[in-house]
């Protein structure tokens, strides 16, 4: 195991789409503060501001934990959701069940969870119906575009 | 090109970053899907939505796209505005439509994102 340098928590607000992305937004400015590498940044807050979104949409609450090692940072996002019926579909591109107040925002695009997928070296998304979702990335400190 | 050259020929309004407007841009990325923005954006692009909510500027940042320019007339609220000048982002915006701009902007060399 690989010591943990930083870890921090935040909570998600479901519902609210005025500060729908300001905690990635937080992310992005902890990340550069330590000097982290612009391609390994603009992934990880990627993933986040997705995971984000998502919750936002679909969930009343959850949460994020950025966790920073040596070699990687992880993203643990959770919420307490509807959860989702079948994985497989939802990870698909251009599937989406959001409603059209968020497509006129300019979401619903079915992009995001692929997106995270793409831009992680790990990923894993976890959902039990009635329960809620969470999602794990986890992005190398060396990695590129 | 610069975006002072763009500004000019696109006919915009300069809403924030009067002094950032001698940024290089090559590349543009152009959509109304935010995601379909954080999917083939690689940084510093122009941004071109139709969209101009507070996650239009939240996605720019995300991005990291260099600028953001709104099309068809869109003027997004002052609170928008004031957001994109705290995270340094020049915004235009342009009465012509999605169509016409890319046509002028692809005529003068630059590319979209792949
Ligand atoms: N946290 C979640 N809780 C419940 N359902 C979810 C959650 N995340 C994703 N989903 C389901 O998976 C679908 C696909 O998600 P994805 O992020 O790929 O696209 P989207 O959110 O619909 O659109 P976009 O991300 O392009 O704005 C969603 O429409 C939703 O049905
Ligand atoms: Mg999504």
């Amino acid at each position: 195991m690989t010591a943990e340098l930083l870890r921090e928590s935040f909570q998600i607000q479901g519902r609210n789409f005025d500060k729908a992305g300001e905690i990635s937004s937080e992310i992005k400015v902890i990340l550069k503060d330590l000097g982290i590498d612009a391609a390994c940044l603009r992934r990880v807050v990627i993933v986040a501001f997705e995971a984000e979104m998502n919750v936002v949409m679909y969930a009343d609450r959850g949460t994020i934990a950025l966790i920073l090692t040596d070699h990687d940072i992880s993203l643990e996002v959770r919420d307490d959701g509807p959860g989702i019926p079948d994985i497989d579909l939802a990870m698909k591109e251009g599937y989406s069940t959001a409603s059209d107040e968020m497509r006129e925002m300019g979401f619903g695009f079915g992009m995001g969870l692929p997106n995270m997928k793409k831009n992680s070296d790990e990923f894993c998304l976890e959902s039990e119906v009635g329960k809620g979702t969470s999602v794990f990335a986890r992005i190398r400190l060396d990695s590129h575009d | 090109m610069k975006l002072a050259e763009i500004k000019d020929l696109l006919r915009c309004e300069v809403l924030a970053g009067e002094e950032d407007l001698s940024v290089d841009i090559s590349q543009v990325v152009a959509s109304d899907g935010m995601s379909e923005i954080l999917a083939f954006a690689k940084s510093k692009e122009l941004m071109i939505t139709g969209l101009t909510n507070i996650q239009s500027i939240r996605t720019a940042d995300i991005a990291g796209v260099s600028a953001v320019l709104y099309c068809r007339g869109k003027r997004p609220d002052k609170k928008v505005i004031e957001f994109a000048k705290q995270k340094r982002i020049p915004v235009l915006a342009t009465e012509m439509v999605m169509f016409d701009i890319c046509g002028i902007l692809y005529n003068k060399g630059l590319k979209g994102v792949s």
